[in-house]
């Protein structure tokens, strides 16, 4: 089956998820879409399968237009997606999420016919080799396992287009070449695949057309054979010039040492994965990578938000690791979480009380159990000057502020404890661009006061804007660690884990 | 860098509310057994014997009255516990669940030999086996029903607090039907409706206005508590008619009754608890065979993987919240028309928050209800039984036992409840 | 291009967020609920009442049978049934109209505020749980232990005057604190929810009360009732307004408990740990606070408080203990907190105006022949409509704010 999207546009409040994009996905073939986190790619799909409403635009099946009210209809009309985030229900077997809502059913009682779902789901399975048990509790099987069963999910309802949204995202390297020969297998069997996905190996090695998306758009169209460093340049994007004003780094004394750092998550993934380096007073050491390639475990073990289940972190002579969280910061670290809305700002409590989120019970804020709401808005008016928040009043709730300015409440807090080190993860995501000049400016006025500073960052640019040394993650693993000035092809090819010495 | 953090890449996050191995389970099991053992058993003087009267003069057969030495059948029974504690540990240690049936089995053993320890020596007086047993049944009826409310509401993810308020409203208007129609089977007719309405009340709260599910439940209760008892006290004390004490008379079930001990518990009782044994056997066929069950517990767990698979979620919840509503309104008739006893203000004195209990410890399921319900119910009718022969223990603890059990099971500390993932979440698309 | 355009976009973000965050949410909502939503929600709560007070009054039922005959004698009874059943309210709980002294005016009002006593107190606990993002249903248990401890050093000990009082305070302060420790404890370490863990202590408490109450030390002489012996007089709380009234100091107290609850929360450093981790439990933890400790504290804080509540009834107006002491005390201040928004300013005033209709029941009685239990059900609808704002604007036609527009979309 044919699709095409036309002119897709897709606004949540004013912000453009989907700005006019266009598809084509011939019959049996696989069509990468390519692009970043946020770059608008699974919307697109959820638009398609009718989760989301399109503002703008169509879509036809074999060129005649379709409307999908919910996913029912999209399904119906033989599409099949496959969640980032998985739509199995955890304490199912296989056969009962396989059959869930299209059950075979006997009786006037309608009880089921597992026996029909069992020779479904093996039907499948057999014909894919995905050796899976229709009797298998699906909390009991491993993430790659429950990714084939979305699969048969898809297939079983006679889908011959199969959306598949960053499918290897959480799959083990092995888990991701079985996936990548099953896409095969299904392209050749005639279903039409759409993958979604930043990452260009796996682009390469099966895609037959290649769109890449951008900050909504589709930026272009390439050829499987195109260059690693082509994609990864239309990826990433050279648009936006960032250029930040900073003297070259006066690294001083060694601040930070992470030795052998790892972090496994509760699906017993190893997400950090014995990582160590070490970053000295004075200089920013820029953590490039494509996003979920373990920076945020870095960071958050680094804080303690997580426990790291190997290694070590020395702030200047201390173990911080194993410290609580309160006491690694009250150490000299400040902290700009990647998620400000969530980890960062209290929404419903004022500018002034989130200013001081951290330091609440420190004088001059607190007298023994007492605030001291004088020296709070004092404080907090200064800060609010200082870091040129725009608010009417201090006692404005930090959830009514701009993204930009409620970015600048958080580095303020972080910036007004004197600080040994300053992490900053995608510290300017979201921001227009003034208020990206500032905050680069604040942090590299923290790094010329003699701070050392870890920058976090999927934007490349930033990345290069700020860095005095770029580690570029991949996989949980530090691939490298490169000068400022290293090309972006090199980059791009290390972010696609390309080790330091392979792409020199 | 310590050599304890380097080697332990697997150990378990210490922030983890719930521990990877489940030890605590069979060690609390084991611990109370051993308690049992030293107290009932070795604590029930030799040579002394409990009397358990098993038939009553209304049977066909008359079994003999047993005599049972007490101290051998109060080690026996708590042996048997201390078994069932070790199978859990063997199963914990397995990575594996245990049965519903355990910890009923487990309970009962315990209360057995709590029983022959009170029983031991006084030669006057005899426990009264078949009686406990059928009342046991019967207190446990309401909790069953209300168990099964809650089962059904929670299963597919909307918290039913309101268990308490849908009986007493069902007791209520099965009163009130059935004394106009003067005819205690209409009063069972219209019970269900009463516990509807209530039940769909807190859909509308919870699926439309989005309110905390829990904060509706409890005023809801609050609500159902007011109206009744105004119109107690008014339309029904005005008119003595409209509240009449009616019965509804046993049913012996011909050649069933008659067994020993089975037959008078299970196949001499009215209407009513016919009705729950076909309603918990069906629920439990068709929330766990059927397709409707199906999707109703892939709703409770995983509302947005539902939806992709074209299921509609707050319909789904709505209905299942009204049908729960109205099995615990069938319960309510319980206090009124199927006791043969008028309505009273409040009537149903907390049995509602019971349920919810048994429901949790029953793990939402229809069989684990009922087990939990009936073991609940043992628990009300020992304390009875216990309050005749002069318990040595206050009756107050046995009073107590549904609810720290409970707690027990909800800390993970014996058993782990782990309720339908999504139970209380608005489902927003 | 807005942080809400850019989070909403992330497909993460639309994932089943955690049920605790919703239940904060939702908490935070009804904390913000507008005060024309209050007031409306009270108006049609009256109206439904007053439907119910009509439809049970039986000269209006007799009437309506030759309603068409003679309309007239219908809307006669209904108007007096109503008429009496608010003026009986009115003098059974601000002002007796037919009293021939002052004090016997008054006499209403100062009932009303005795009333509010308990209510305000476990309203307060309630409010700072509700605040903290805990559902503590468990005041019913806190109160009944918090009065089980305070009744039993007031008349069990023989202590000098002031000193027995505030000992016999400081124990149900500490009763209730015990019994909120429990499932704070249980929360924080073992994840046990907090709501199924307080049902159950309710019922503990209850039965273990009885179970105290049979003992020879809790146990009136000459009784054989379960009923404790009176409070000794040096641990009752002063009649505040002479000997006629029947309000005492336990009011002032809770008046201050108001203003120290205003306090802890608003000017605190405590207090400002409790509301970020209400308000956003993951940016609090990232702020360094300990979310166990606060689930912890702010139990034990809300049980004193409820505990406190019991001191009411034990050293205040029933002045022994018995195991229906709390009456249906912690629901009723469930719903106090609630209509109080959480805040003590509103707790007190939501406590007053269900205090006054508790304390108009007698005069329902007496004058409209109405059975007290109106009162519950008005109760209940005023919570029930605030808690669904959009209900009440929809009832009343109101404009609905920017914000919430924004969530019904």
């Amino acid at each position: 089956m044919k699709l095409e999207l036309r002119g897709i546009t897709k606004r949540f409040g004013d912000f453009t998820a989907n700005d006019r994009i266009d598809l084509l996905v011939e019959p049996g073939t696989v069509h990468a879409l390519l692009g970043e986190n946020g770059a608008g790619k699974s919307t697109l799909m959820n638009v398609l399968f009718g989760l989301y409403d399109a503002d703008e635009g169509e879509v036809l099946l074999d060129d005649s237009p379709v409307v999908f009210d919910g996913p029912g209809d999209a399904m119906a009309a033989g599409i099949g997606m496959v969640h980032q985030h998985f739509m199995l229900v955890h304490p199912f077997t296989v056969a009962e999420n396989v059959m869930l809502g299209h059950e075979d059913v006997r009786g006037p009682a309608k009880l089921l016919d597992l026996d029909a779902a069992r020779t479904k789901v093996r039907e499948i399975s057999d014909r894919f080799n995905f050796n899976v048990d229709p009797d298998a509790v699906i909390e009991d099987l491993p993430v790659g396992a429950q990714q084939r069963v979305e699969i048969i999910k898809a297939l079983s309802r006679d889908a011959s287009i199969l959306i598949l949204d960053e499918p290897t995202a959480v799959l083990t390297p092995q888990e991701t070449d079985e996936l990548l020969g099953i896409v095969k297998d299904l392209r050749d069997a005639g279903t039409s695949v759409v993958l979604i996905t930043h990452k260009l190996r796996e682009v390469q090695a099966v895609a037959d057309t290649i769109t890449v998306i951008r900050r909504g758009k589709v930026v272009g169209t390439a050829e499987p054979t195109a260059s690693q460093e082509e994609l990864a340049s239309l990826m990433v994007g050279r648009a936006v010039s960032m250029r930040v004003d900073k003297t070259a780094a006066q690294p001083g004394e060694t601040m930070l040492t992470v030795e052998g750092l790892t972090v496994v998550d509760d699906a017993e993934i190893v997400q950090l994965d014995g990582v160590s380096f070490e970053v000295k007073a004075g200089e920013i050491l820029a953590i490039a990578g494509v996003q979920g390639n373990g920076q945020t475990e870095l960071t958050e073990a680094l804080i303690g938000v997580v426990a790291a289940d190997a290694g070590s972190a020395i702030l200047d002579g201390d173990v911080i690791t194993g410290k609580s969280i309160k006491d690694v910061l009250f150490s000299g670290i400040g902290f700009v979480p990647e998620d400000r809305t969530e980890d960062g700002i209290v929404a419903s409590m004022t500018i002034a009380n989130n200013l001081i989120l951290d330091v609440h019970d420190q004088a001059p804020y607190a007298k023994g159990f007492a605030l001291q709401p004088k020296a709070i808005a004092d404080e907090a008016r200064k800060h609010v000057e200082q870091f040129d928040v725009r608010a009417t009043s201090i006692e404005q709730t930090a959830g009514s502020l701009s993204g930009g300015n409620q970015q600048k409440v958080v580095l303020a807090r972080e910036l007004s404890r004197p600080l040994k080190l300053l992490i900053a993860s995608n510290p300017t995501r979201g921001l227009d661009v003034g208020s990206i000049e500032f905050v680069h400016k604040r942090i590299v006025a923290e790094r010329d006061a003699g701070a050392a500073v870890i920058i976090v960052s999927a934007e490349l640019d930033e990345v290069v804007a700020l860095a005095d040394r770029i580690a570029v993650m991949y996989h949980g693993r530090i691939v490298g660690i490169v000068p400022p000035d290293t090309d972006r092809d090199t980059l791009g090819l290390m972010m696609a884990g390309a080790h330091q010495e392979e792409v020199a | 860098m310590t050599a304890t953090v380097a080697d332990a890449p697997a150990a378990p996050a210490p922030s983890a509310p719930i521990p990877a191995k489940r030890w605590g389970a069979s060690i609390a099991l084991g611990v109370i057994a051993l308690i049992s053992l030293v107290i009932f058993g070795l604590g029930t003087p030799t040579g002394s014997s409990t009397t358990f009267v098993v038939a009553r003069n209304t049977d066909f057969v008359h079994l003999p009255t047993y005599t049972a030495p007490s101290r051998l059948a109060a080690i026996v029974l708590s042996v048997l516990a201390l078994a069932l504690a070790g199978w859990a540990a063997y199963r914990a240690n397995q990575h594996r669940k245990v049965g519903v049936w355990l910890p009923v089995v487990y309970g009962m053993a315990i209360m057995g030999a709590l029983l022959t320890w009170a029983g031991a020596g006084r030669d006057a007086t005899s426990i009264q086996l078949t009686g406990l047993l059928t009342s046991s049944l019967f207190l446990a009826v309401p909790l069953v029903f209300g168990a099964l409310a809650g089962t059904l509401c929670e299963r597919s993810g909307i918290i039913n607090i309101a268990i308490e308020g849908q009986l007493l409203a069902g007791a209520f208007l099965a009163a009130l039907v059935g004394s106009m129609a003067g005819n205690a089977y209409v009063g069972l007719i219209a019970a269900p409706v009463a516990g509807a309405l209530v039940g769909l009340l807190l859909a509308i709260f919870a699926t439309k206005y989005w309110v905390n599910q829990i904060v509706v439940g409890v005023v809801l209760n609050m609500l159902v508590v007011g109206l009744t008892s105004f119109f107690f006290s008014t339309v029904m004390t005005e008119n003595g008619d409209l509240n009449q004490a009616l019965g509804m008379a046993r049913l012996p079930i011909p050649l069933l009754s008659s067994i020993p001990i089975i037959g008078p518990v299970l196949f001499n009782q009215n209407l009513l608890v016919y009705i729950l044994y076909v309603v918990v056997a069906a629920m439990q066929i068709m929330l766990f065979k059927s397709r409707w069950g199906l999707r109703v517990r892939a709703v409770g767990e995983h509302p947005k993987a539902a939806d992709t698979v074209g299921i509609k979620v707050n319909r789904t919840r709505v209905r299942n919240t009204v049908l729960g509503g109205a099995i615990a309104g069938l319960g309510g008739a319980f206090f009124t028309v199927a006791s043969g006893l008028a309505f009273g203000k409040e009537m149903t004195s907390g049995k509602g928050y019971i349920a919810l209990a048994a429901m949790i410890l029953g793990r939402w399921s229809p069989r684990g209800a009922l087990a939990a319900a009936l073991l609940f119910g043992f628990a009300d009718a020992l304390r009875a039984q216990l309050g005749t022969i002069g318990s040595p223990i206050p009756s107050q603890f046995l009073a107590m036992f549904p609810y720290i059990a409970t707690i027990f099971a909800v800390a993970g500390l014996v058993g782990h409840a782990r309720p339908p993932a999504s139970e209380g979440i608005p489902y927003k698309k | 291009m807005s942080e809400q355009g850019q989070s909403t976009t992330e497909p993460d973000a639309e994932v089943a967020a955690p049920q605790e965050s919703r239940s904060r949410q939702v908490l935070r909502e009804i904390a913000e609920s507008s005060s024309m939503v209050v007031f409306m929600a009270i108006v049609a709560s009256m109206i439904i009442g007053g439907l119910l007070i009509i439809f049970a009054d039986e000269a209006v039922r007799e009437s309506a049978g030759y309603f068409f005959s003679r309309p007239g004698d219908t809307f006669s009874a209904i108007g007096d049934a109503l008429g009496s059943a608010y003026s009986a309210m009115f003098n059974g709980a601000v002002l007796n109209l037919q009293a021939e002294s002052f004090a016997g005016m008054i006499k209403p009002f100062t009932q009303t505020l005795t009333m509010a006593t308990p209510l305000i107190f476990a309203g307060l606990g309630l409010g700072l749980g509700f605040r903290a993002g805990l559902f503590n249903i468990g005041a019913q248990g806190q109160i009944l232990i918090g009065a089980t401890v305070g009744g039993y050093i007031g008349f069990a000990w023989d202590l000098p005057w002031g000193l027995h009082l505030l000992l016999a305070v400081l124990g149900c302060a500490l009763g209730g604190a015990l019994w909120g420790f429990i499932p704070g404890v249980l929360k924080a370490k073992r994840g046990a929810h907090e709501v199924i863990v307080t049902i159950m202590l309710n019922y503990i408490a209850l039965y273990l009360v009885a179970w105290l109450l049979s003992l020879e030390a809790f146990q009136r002489e000459g009784s054989d009732n379960p009923i404790s012996p009176i409070v000794a007089e040096t641990a009752q709380y002063p009649k505040i307004l002479g000997v006629q009234f029947n309000l005492h100091l336990g009011f002032v107290l809770a008046l201050a408990c108001a203003w120290g609850v205003w306090w802890l929360m608003e000017r605190s450093t405590l207090g400002f740990r409790l509301r970020a981790v209400g308000a956003n439990p993951s940016a609090a933890r990232t702020a360094g606070m300990s979310i166990g400790a606060a689930t912890i504290l702010t139990m034990v804080i809300a049980g004193a408080l409820a505990g406190l509540a019991g001191s009411a009834p034990v050293l205040g107006t029933q002045k022994f203990l018995t195991d229906a002491v709390a009456g249906s005390l912690g629901f009723d201040a469930i719903t106090v907190a609630l209509l109080g928004r959480s805040r003590p300013l509103g707790i007190v005033l939501a406590a007053i105006l269900f205090g006054g209709l508790q304390a108009s029941g007698p005069s329902l009685q007496v004058n409209a022949g109405l059975p007290v239990d109106i009162v519950v059900v008005i109760q209940a609808l005023i919570v029930l409509f605030i808690a669904a704002p959009p209900l009440v604007r929809a009832i009343f036609r109101l404009p609905s704010p920017a914000h919430e527009k924004e969530v019904a979309a």
